[in-house]
């Protein structure tokens, strides 16, 4: 832990506070305290660079990027969250998730027997029963946003009811909103409550806490939201609803990346990381793969730790499979609809 | 298991290579072998040859290069003679259009070069490929677009003639991009000679400018070692030398050109600091040292080595580095996934050994990743060094490899006073996400360089170029222009007729003044003028006195003879008193008005001086104290004027061009117009902001020593100006020699200028010399003026990347 006469949120990685057994268990959360990001400060510009150098330095080619957007679908939370899905559409979602990629590529890519599935399922609370009907037994999870997705602005009662009530319908992720005028105005205490009260709600199912960080204005702020979120218990820290005007930007995903570790240097908890809205090419998720690779290790590229809010994404990802196969440029349309 | 399967477990990186085809192709084309690029031609070698391998391969011969002899020198230099009048005399839009010419070739061949480079250098093709060539099109269309306003932009100047540039291996193509564009652009013609390391991209360079179309013999390749580059350099028909290496060799060169009236840069070593205070993004820095000493194998002159952090985020820091650096990626240069290629020859893959054992030996904690290897082939793993003190030589020493050195501080000062710690001052890079910090730590830092929260920035736009034993001159922007450009009509000043110098003077031994008869009068009270040190009237050290003769024979008086422990005391008054250095420029003006005014309340007196030494008419006495006066005036006016200048680089940068003083400055006066020349040389310096240790014309001192009075009377701080009195050559060579002084000027005959520009060589002082021309002092173009003030300062230049 931090001593207090270190500048605040500077404090050194102490490898030796880490206990090796709490590392598969949920991140707790931990007392509230201002002084784990206060000093902490995000230069752009830096950061920037960074994030605009990190693609160019990580070229994945060949069986290596077959193997990368193999694991990239099953880090896929498959989204769909519009005004009009009904039952049929959360259906096709889930045999999508199912079955993300043609068997004939699977087969010729020696993964037919791998099982490979998407992360998970995400969609709205009332489409909930669809999609836990529809996945059935495959142990694909269901994930629910709650908690007034997007805006977040609902009384906090009914907030915490929304995401009990779709643990209730069988979701086992929750992805909540957090309160941005909290953020915006620096009332961390305050977000630190909601986001404690929220995944007091969620019980047993897991906790995305989503920043939208496309509304936050610096990385700096980015950076102290995400603290605080793991601080108050949150399972992953995720960018965006997808419905803000910017969403997943790769310094924003390199601030939250670096939140993550320094959280995991002080706790030993590895909490996850989900960028969600704007990534829709196979290229993209392979940056961010190698972003969070570098950052938090080859370890973190796993469901558990590691997740793309996504609904376009799958279809580029299988093209790229198919030509990986075939050596011919894949057709959008041979490509099974989610 | 499939080999797919293999990964998508592991999640490691695989190879991703990229093509050495095109590169293979074009060496195979040239079947290896090659000869110089003179006058438009690509010849076949004959005569003495060398090889040039792939670093990264032991066994993968590239190459055979022509061994360039004096002979082969001879005619490259020749060609480009021949060529300059026809180049030189274009209107400068057909100049502009070679160099777009010249741009767009690169950029349409930038695959072959980016792979060409990385097989000869050993560098990553993602660096090659994503820096140097994009770099190296941008520096010439940044330049041709000078090349159109050379005229509008730099009045008054002149292209030098035939440029001899010497490149360093570690950013070939890089580095001849900086030298042949502007030298092209401001009209000279270029010979070149790059590195014996990695000669092919030069000669693949000069296959493209013919095919670009530039006229033969503007640009000429010579490929060789340091022999052939020594054969350049010092051949008489060369007019502008620029070199980029060590410091070892930039000194050679400003031996071997001294007293040769041609104009030098040199981009040396460097040990660059970067420093880490502890309100920065801890992170965001951590990322800094990876592109300040993981860029280019750490094989970079301004490479951020020294990395010095603030005591209380030391451990975090090295903490976050440590486990960055077991991130790094070391390998094949040609995988578009490494960090690291290889080290570009054995030669100085053993000297980064050396040093690195020399460090453990010291005491210096040595740390590499879990992954590193003891014996890697030609590659070399990232290395931190923690616990260096400044004393250790891995403090002090360039490595020139992946080796960074830590060490704390405390304080902003202590920041400062260890990053100035060292003989080099190419570049620095500063940490602290605090405005203020950054704005005061950056001008105190002896570079010519300082990144805030950011490093190894470059652009055509922005002079790169150091300051110390780093070198001098600036390549890019506006300030590396003036490198390839001389001001009009400069080397065409008249020499000084014969014995146009007196002697040196010698001490008067039992020579007082001729006291005759009237035994009854009492004796002439002495008056022996001193020397005027930090503000003070002083005694010289060997306290004695030399006569002043009149233009007639008369004994006039008695000036103090300082000798070099004078020189010594005077310079450390003038870094003892910072207060000149500090005064803002409407200080220093309102000083040097002042300086002026009181010097025209006794101008009688100066003109009755004039003529009773000089045997001047009445008029030019008075001419002279009125022009002295108008020049103060003058000088009064630019010292809160010298503006700098905001960068134009295609970054969210803001690049300050700080225009800065050297610092002390030795100035040696002439001995005619005994005032005037005292003055035009030394108010330009003072308007800077430079501390002066003058030597005065040691033929008619006495009208510096009657400028004691009124310096006292004007508010002149301290340090300012010291005036010493005596032998001109003798303290000229004291000052060319001593390390503490940044920049000397002297104005002599020839042989003492080329001896004042060979003692430079020491600590690579800036120098500038009359080349044993005369000057007219009472010409306002000739004796003042813009050329003054750009010899008075150098130009820093601030990068301070922004976004909220």
């Amino acid at each position: 832990m931090a001593s207090s006469d270190t500048p605040a949120g500077q404090a050194a990685h102490d490898p030796a506070t880490h206990d090796p057994a709490t590392h598969d268990a949920r991140n707790p959360g931990v007392p509230f305290d201002a002084a784990w990001f206060d000093g902490v400060r995000v230069n752009r510009s830096a950061t920037e660079r960074r994030a605009a150098s990190l693609p160019a330095r990580r070229s994945i080619k060949g069986d290596a990027q077959a193997a990368w957007l193999l694991r990239a679908i099953t880090l896929i939370d498959l989204t769909t969250l519009a005004g009009d899905d009904t039952a049929g559409r959360v259906r096709r979602l889930a045999a999508k998730a199912r079955r993300p990629v043609r068997s004939d590529v699977l087969e010729a890519l020696g993964m037919a027997h791998a099982g490979v599935t998407t992360g998970a399922v995400c969609v709205y609370p009332t489409m909930v029963p669809h999609a836990v009907e529809a996945l059935g037994a495959s142990g694909v999870p269901v994930a629910s946003v709650a908690s007034g997705f997007p805006a977040g602005l609902m009384p906090m009662p009914q907030r915490a009811a929304e995401v009990a009530w779709a643990v209730e319908a069988g979701a086992r992720e929750i992805d909540v909103v957090i309160t941005r005028e909290h953020a915006l105005t620096g009332r961390w205490r305050a977000l630190y409550d909601e986001v404690a009260e929220l995944r007091a709600a969620a019980g047993d199912a897991h906790l995305k806490v989503i920043l939208a960080t496309g509304e936050l204005g610096t990385l700096t702020r980015v950076h102290r939201a995400a603290t605080v979120a793991m601080m108050a218990g949150a399972d992953f820290v995720k960018t965006s609803t997808g419905k803000e005007p910017v969403n997943a930007t790769l310094e924003v995903g390199l601030v939250m990346a670096r939140a993550v570790r320094h959280y995991q240097d002080r706790t030993g908890h590895p909490v996850g990381f989900k960028p969600a809205g704007g990534i829709r090419t196979a290229k993209a998720a392979l940056a961010w793969m190698a972003m969070i690779h570098d950052e938090l290790g080859p370890e973190a590229l796993t469901p558990e730790r590691f997740r793309f809010g996504a609904s376009g994404l799958l279809t580029d990802v299988e093209r790229q499979l198919e030509h990986h196969v075939t050596g011919r440029y894949a057709a959008r349309h041979h490509q099974p609809l989610a | 298991m499939s080999r797919v399967k293999e990964i998508f477990e592991t999640m490691t990186y695989g190879p991703a290579p990229e093509s050495d085809a095109p590169a293979r192709a074009w060496l195979a084309a040239h079947d290896h072998r090659f000869g110089h690029a003179i006058d438009g031609v690509l010849e076949a070698p004959s005569g003495a040859t060398f090889e040039t391998r792939n670093p990264a391969r032991e066994d993968d011969l590239l190459a055979t290069v022509a061994q360039g002899t004096p002979e082969d020198v001879d005619r490259a230099v020749a060609a480009a003679r021949a060529a300059f009048p026809g180049w030189a005399s274009l209107p400068p839009h057909q100049r502009a259009r070679h160099l777009y010419a010249l741009a767009r070739h690169v950029q349409k061949h930038a695959r072959l070069l980016a792979v060409l480079e990385t097989l000869d250098n050993g560098k990553p093709i993602r660096e090659s490929r994503d820096v140097d060539v994009p770099l190296v099109a941008r520096h010439l269309y940044h330049h041709a677009g000078w090349a159109d306003l050379r005229d509008e932009a730099f009045p008054e100047t002149e292209p030098w003639g035939v440029a001899g540039q010497v490149i360093p291996w570690n950013f070939p193509l890089l580095m001849l991009a900086w030298k042949v564009a502007p030298a092209l652009a401001a009209g000279n013609v270029a010979v070149v000679k790059p590195a014996e390391h990695t000669p092919l991209t030069a000669l693949a360079f000069a296959e493209l400018a013919r095919e670009a179309g530039l006229p033969p013999g503007v640009l000429n390749v010579v490929t060789g070692d340091g022999a052939t580059g020594a054969a350049l350099v010092a051949h008489p028909d060369v007019d502008k030398v620029a070199f980029t290496g060590s410091t070892e060799v930039g000194r050679t060169i400003r031996t071997a050109t001294a007293g040769s009236g041609k104009g030098l840069t040199l981009e040396l070593g460097g040990k660059s600091p970067f420093v880490v205070f502890e309100d920065a993004d801890l992170d965001a820095a951590v990322e800094g040292v990876v592109d300040a000493i993981w860029f280019n194998q750490g094989e970079v002159c301004c490479a951020g080595s020294r990395l010095l952090v603030q005591e209380g985020i030391a451990d975090a820091m090295h903490a976050r580095l440590k486990r960055r650096m077991e991130t790094l990626r070391v390998g094949d240069p040609l995988d578009k996934a490494i960090d690291m290629g290889a080290i570009v020859a054995p030669v100085q893959l053993q000297r980064i050994r050396e040093l690195c054992a020399i460090g453990e030996a010291e005491g210096a904690t040595c740390w590499q990743p879990s992954w590193a290897r003891p014996d890697d082939g030609p590659f070399f793993p990232p290395t931190l060094f923690e616990r260096v003190d400044p004393a250790a030589t891995i403090a002090r020493e360039e490595i020139f490899g992946p080796v960074l050195v830590t060490t704390t501080f405390r304080t902003h000062d202590e920041a400062v006073a260890l990053a100035n710690d060292g003989r080099y001052g190419l570049a620095a890079s500063v940490w602290t996400q605090t405005l203020d910090v950054a704005l005061d730590v950056a001008p105190k830092l002896e570079a010519g360089v300082v990144w805030v929260n950011a490093t190894n920035l470059f652009d055509a736009a922005a002079g790169f170029g150091g300051v110390r034993e780093s070198g001098f001159g600036r390549e890019g922007g506006a300030e590396g222009m003036r490198a390839y450009l001389v001001p009009r009509g400069e080397r065409r000043r008249p020499a000084y007729p014969a014995g146009a110098f007196a002697p040196d003077p010698t001490p008067s031994l039992g020579t007082g003044p001729d006291v005759e008869g009237v035994a009854s009068a009492p004796p002439p009270l002495d008056r022996t003028a001193k020397l005027y040190v930090g503000g003070r009237q002083v005694r010289p050290d060997g306290g004695g006195s030399f006569p002043v003769v009149a233009h007639d024979g008369r004994h006039v008086g008695e000036a103090s003879l300082a000798n070099r422990k004078d020189v010594r005391n005077a310079v450390e008054a003038a870094h003892a008193d910072r207060a000149w250095a500090r005064a803002t420029g409407h200080a220093r003006a309102q000083v040097l008005y002042y300086l002026a005014e009181n010097l025209e309340a006794r101008a009688a007196d100066f003109a009755g001086r004039l003529r009773d030494l000089t045997g001047a008419s009445e008029d030019d006495a008075a001419h002279e104290v009125r022009t002295s006066v108008a020049r103060l005036f003058r000088y009064a006016a630019h010292a809160d004027k010298l503006d700098g200048a905001v960068h134009g680089v295609p970054m969210r940068t803001v690049t300050l061009a700080m225009k800065e003083p050297h610092g002390v400055v030795g100035v040696v006066a002439p001995d005619e117009a005994p005032l005037l020349a005292l003055v035009s040389l030394a108010a330009p310096l003072l308007a800077f902001g430079n501390r002066v240790v003058a030597v005065p014309s040691p033929r008619w001192p006495l009208l510096a020593t009657d400028l004691y009075q009124v310096l006292d009377a004007s508010d002149l701080p301290g340090g300012a100006l010291q005036l010493l009195t005596g032998p001109r050559d003798p303290l000229a060579h004291v000052l060319a020699d001593h390390d503490d002084v940044a920049a000397v000027w002297y104005v002599g005959p020839p042989a003492g200028g080329q001896e004042v520009e060979r003692r430079a060589a020491g600590n690579l002082k800036v120098t500038w010399t009359n080349d044993g021309r005369a000057i007219d002092w009472s010409d306002d173009g000739d004796a003042a003026g813009p050329r003054w003030l750009e010899r008075a300062h150098r130009v820093k230049n601030v990068w301070v990347p922004y976004g909220a």
